[in-house]
């Protein structure tokens, strides 16, 4: 049982969603002992595995705020570490479309609050420009604005390169981790009670995400409550890519950044989110008002798209808190750090995030002494469209001929690449996790021809207590 | 390194019963023939298909469906053709030229005609568009076949399966094998849609309740299927059935990929490339098969698609051909889609001498005509009914008086 060995961390982070995983890996890149604490039995299984992932500029973030900020920074610093990764990124830019005369007023002033924020190269253009950049749109609308830097990614690489990379740097990955008490001892540790034994600490970082609340009053605070906020999302098929080739945004109303069409990575399309409240954190499920809601705004944003078939639904739970801002603090008393309502944009800003944690730290006192033996970051399997991928490769199949041999049809997964994710260093640990890494049975035919196959080669491969 | 380049005279993509059929006649032709297959094995869906039920029209006796598909595959080797499976025809570089990956590297096929055999698939449950959780235990017909013939996979124990069509008995045999009892088929249709053949021992000697007229309205369960949510459609009235797995049957669409990224002109009905009698689509030297064309069909009619198609090919290959221009054919209400979508005077009847129509309602006695402007081509009595979920044949002969000036033909019910 690890802590019943005497271990003591240096810093424990809780929650291996995109945030925990940028702080753990910071941290471990500087002579801590660093434990990345997941309550569920993969990385990367809660917000951050069901967004729109869109790598945001924060061009319409509140000026002045910490998200603003910190959404900035992140959008560049994730911009290059995806080019070492080898994370998929396109910057494929955003088209924001007016709709009514309201939306239209109120461009001009999204156009200041961007430049406010740092993001200097929005544009205004007329309907004809509009329809000319989109030619699927659905009649009526007024007029745009560009934002040529908003990009999009792969969500799911992003996590679990960062997941990587820190495991790769030394910090310890533990899975079946929730942690549900804490406690404190007079030598200045914090011991923290888990499903999967106790963690002993000196410095405890709550990125728990939808839990971040639960975690906080664990150390005695009661400053907030977290609302989810579901957003569901309908992704279309691939034969729909023509129709958007860069991501089209509402003018953003009072209950948030509205219904978005964007492409994704993979090549498909994404509609969505929807944005409802809810009490329930497991909420993950669709409904069958949002699926109504999406039907509705497709039919009139781009009716082209709603003749083409949904390739999947799946809906994300914002971590709402009811302010319009972060919520990062740290208890110097305490040696913990609280990084609460990283609601929506979190993807981008997580490694941004993870740089401001470590100066919190600092600041409170803890030695930070940057190593010079750091390895390179992990090169992650790619799952983008407009990279190459193994199926194309002449070379990587010459010289290992499972790369040739595609096994998820419709997404063109290769025996070699579900080979790769199996042995890796966070193997799945299941179908749903495999998915993620590899995108097989993502597809159209949602496992109708390759199920039994891939499911095969998951067992074969998969490392005995993998699973 | 590059692709490896092969130039048969025709390339067949996919191993079904449409293509391995075209192939053997193409091979037995003096054609070189290369049959491009994905999976594994040849033979496309009846691979998985462990009961009878197939060949009788082509083979004229009734076998399994992994005995039909060995069969077929046998028959086209011998004739000739070069069949290669873990091949998988990923995009054209050409109009008649295909990249395909395999284990052994990639391919770059130039052929002088290409026949596309893709199938069909049923739609899964998020193009089906059915809220709610997430759990295991949620199947198509297809996925299902393939986790139980593979062995070693565990089904539940009580299923409800979407769909009373011939696939969706297909689905209660399968999870009978496997020990899960089918507690309820439902259907969208007031009355099940397949044969009376199917229909009766199913609900007397399976045992299967029918809950016609109703639609799944919700998936329930944490981890595992729990229950589902069933609505009375002509009522709203919902209520709970508890299962631990749903096998949502039929609700066909082709696998199109290759032909929509052709280009070629496609039927909105049968979301299917529109094809002449001759099986020929808009591109030169493209032809397709199967359930491609109509989703879905027998496989047997699929497999004498493949024959008919390939007789056209043959005659291409042997010299050039321009196609007179065709009158479009259309389908009126009830029927979704009508297959082929083309005629062009001269050309040969459609495969079998047969049109094949998508009924969405139930006709007990339908009556058919075929209209071109205001003059009547065809009429037709046919002695069995039009049931929604599966195809009407209408007998069509090769020569109509048609005026190839005119406007459309359409055919509807009189
Ligand atoms: C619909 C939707 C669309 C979005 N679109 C975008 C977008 O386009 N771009 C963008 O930048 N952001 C977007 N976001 C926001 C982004 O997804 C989140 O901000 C980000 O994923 C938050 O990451 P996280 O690590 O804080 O949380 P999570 O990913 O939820 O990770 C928290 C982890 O903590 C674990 N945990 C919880 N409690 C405990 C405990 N007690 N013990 C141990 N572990 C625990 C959880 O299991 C979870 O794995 C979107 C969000 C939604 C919902
Ligand atoms: C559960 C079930 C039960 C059935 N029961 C019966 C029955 O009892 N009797 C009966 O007559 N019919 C039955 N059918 C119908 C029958 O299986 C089909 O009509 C028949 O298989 C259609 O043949 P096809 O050649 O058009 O397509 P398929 O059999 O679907 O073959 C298409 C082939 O093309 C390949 N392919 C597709 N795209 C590519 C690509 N890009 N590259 C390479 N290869 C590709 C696929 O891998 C596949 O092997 C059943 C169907 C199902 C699903």
């Amino acid at each position: 049982m690890p802590g019943a060995d005497g271990t003591v961390w240096d810093v424990a982070v809780i929650g291996a969603g995109i945030v925990g995983a940028a702080i753990a890996r910071e941290l471990s890149g500087f002579g801590l002992t660093v434990a990345l604490l997941e309550a569920r039995d993969d990385v990367g299984d809660g917000t951050s595995k069901a967004n729109t992932a869109i790598l945001h500029t924060g061009f319409d973030a509140k000026p002045g705020t910490l998200e603003s900020r910190l959404v900035r920074e992140g959008h560049r610093l994730l911009g290059s570490y995806a080019r070492a990764a080898g994370i998929p990124v396109e910057r494929t830019g955003a088209l924001m479309v007016a709709w009514t005369p309201e939306d239209l007023a109120a461009l001009p002033a999204l156009r200041e609050k961007a430049e406010a924020n740092g993001y200097d190269r929005c544009e205004l253009v007329g309907p004809q420009e509009v329809y000319r950049q989109v030619p699927a749109l659905g009649e009526g609308a007024l007029g745009g604005m560009t934002v040529p830097d908003e990009s999009i990614t792969c969500t799911w690489t992003v996590n679990l390169a960062l997941a990587t990379d820190a495991r790769q740097r030394g910090a310890r990955v533990l899975l079946r981790h929730a942690v549900t008490a804490v406690g404190t001892a007079g030598d200045g540790t914090t011991t923290l009670h888990t499903t999967g034994g106790l963690v002993r600490c000196r410095w405890t970082v709550n990125a728990a995400g939808l839990g971040a609340d639960t975690v906080d009053r664990l150390f005695g605070h009661d400053r907030f409550t977290i609302t989810p906020r579901r957003g569901e999302l309908l992704v279309f098929d691939k034969l729909a890519r023509p129709l958007a080739d860069r991501i089209v945004l509402p003018v953003p109303g009072k209950t948030g950044k509205g219904v978005l069409i964007s492409p994704t990575v993979y090549g498909n399309v994404m509609l969505g989110p929807t944005a409802e409240d809810f009490t329930d954190r497991r909420a993950t499920g669709t409904s069958e008002s949002g699926f109504a809601f999406l039907r509705d705004k497709g039919e009139r944003l781009m009716p082209s798209l709603m003749r083409e078939e949904v390739t999947a639904s799946y809906a994300g739970l914002r971590a709402a808190t009811g302010r319009e801002d972060y919520l990062v603090a740290a208890e110097p008393d305490q040696r913990y750090v609280l990084v609460g309502g990283i609601r929506s944009t979190g993807l981008s800003a997580g490694m941004a995030i993870a740089e401001h944690v470590r100066s919190l730290l600092a600041d409170c006192g803890l030695a930070l002494t940057p190593r010079t033996d750091l390895p390179a970051p992990p090169r992650m399997p790619n799952l983008g469209e407009a990279f190459r991928r193994p199926y194309q490769d002449a070379e990587l199949i010459a010289a290992d001929p499972e790369y040739g041999r595609v096994v998820c049809f419709c997404e063109r997964v290769t025996a070699g690449e579900i080979r790769d994710a199996c042995t890796s260093a966070l193997p799945p640990a299941g179908p749903e996790g495999l998915r993620r890494r590899t995108r097989a049975m993502n597809g159209r035919c949602q496992g109708f021809s390759c199920a039994a196959a891939v499911t095969d080669l998951m067992e074969r491969h998969l490392p005995a207590g993998a699973r | 390194m590059t692709a490896q380049v092969l130039t048969p005279d025709a390339v067949v993509v996919g191993a079904g019963p449409a293509g391995l059929t075209a192939a053997a006649v193409l091979a037995r032709r003096g054609a070189r023939v290369l049959v491009l297959d994905r999976e594994d094995t040849p033979g496309g869906i009846p691979r998985h298909s462990d009961h009878t039920g197939y060949g009788l029209r082509d083979l004229r006796r009734l076998v399994s469906g992994p005995a039909y598909a060995a069969r077929l595959a046998e028959t086209a080797r011998q004739a000739g053709a070069d069949i290669r499976t873990r091949a998988m025809v990923t995009h054209w570089t050409g109009e008649r030229s295909l990249a395909v990956t395999t284990p052994g590297g990639l391919l770059d096929v130039r052929a002088e005609a290409v026949l596309l055999a893709t199938g069909a698939r049923e739609r899964p449950r998020p193009a089906r568009m059915i809220p709610g959780d997430r759990p295991q235990g949620v199947y198509t017909t297809g996925q299902l076949q393939t986790l139980v013939h593979g062995g070693h996979r565990e089904v539940g124990s009580r299923a409800v399966v979407v769909g009373a069509e011939a696939v969706s008995w297909s689905a209660v045999l399968t999870l009978r094998a496997a020990g899960c009892r089918t507690t309820l088929m439902t259907t969208r249709h007031a009355r099940p849609e397949a044969y009376a053949a199917f229909t009766v021992p199913g609900r007397t000697v399976l045992g299967v309740p029918i809950a016609t007229g109703t639609r799944v309205t919700r998936i329930s369960g944490r981890g595992r299927v729990e229950s589902v949510e069933i609505e009375q459609i002509a009522t709203g009235r919902r209520r709970t059935v508890a299962c631990d797995t749903v096998v949502l049957t039929g609700d066909w669409v082709p696998d199109h990929e290759l032909a929509r990224t052709a280009g070629l002109v496609m039927d909105p009905g049968t979301l299917g490339p529109v094809v002449d009698t001759a099986l020929r689509t808009s591109a030169p030297g493209v032809f397709a098969a199967g359930n491609l064309l109509h989703p879905v069909d027998t496989a047997e009619a699929a497999a004498l698609d493949g024959a008919h198609a390939a007789e056209r090919i043959a005659r291409r290959l042997a010299s050039p051909e321009t196609p007179a221009p065709g009158v479009p054919l259309l389908a009126e209400p009830p029927f979704r889609w009508v297959a082929p979508q083309l005629l062009r005077p001269g050309d040969p009847a459609p495969p079998r001498g047969r049109l094949l129509l998508w009924p969405e309602t139930h006709v007990p006695f339908p009556r058919l005509t075929a209209r071109q402007d205001d003059r009547t081509l065809l009429r037709r009595r046919l002695p069995w009914p039009a049931a929604p979920g599966r195809v009407l044949r209408l007998p069509w002969p090769p020569a109509l008086p048609l005026d190839p000036k005119a406007g459309p033909v359409t055919i509807g019910l009189a």
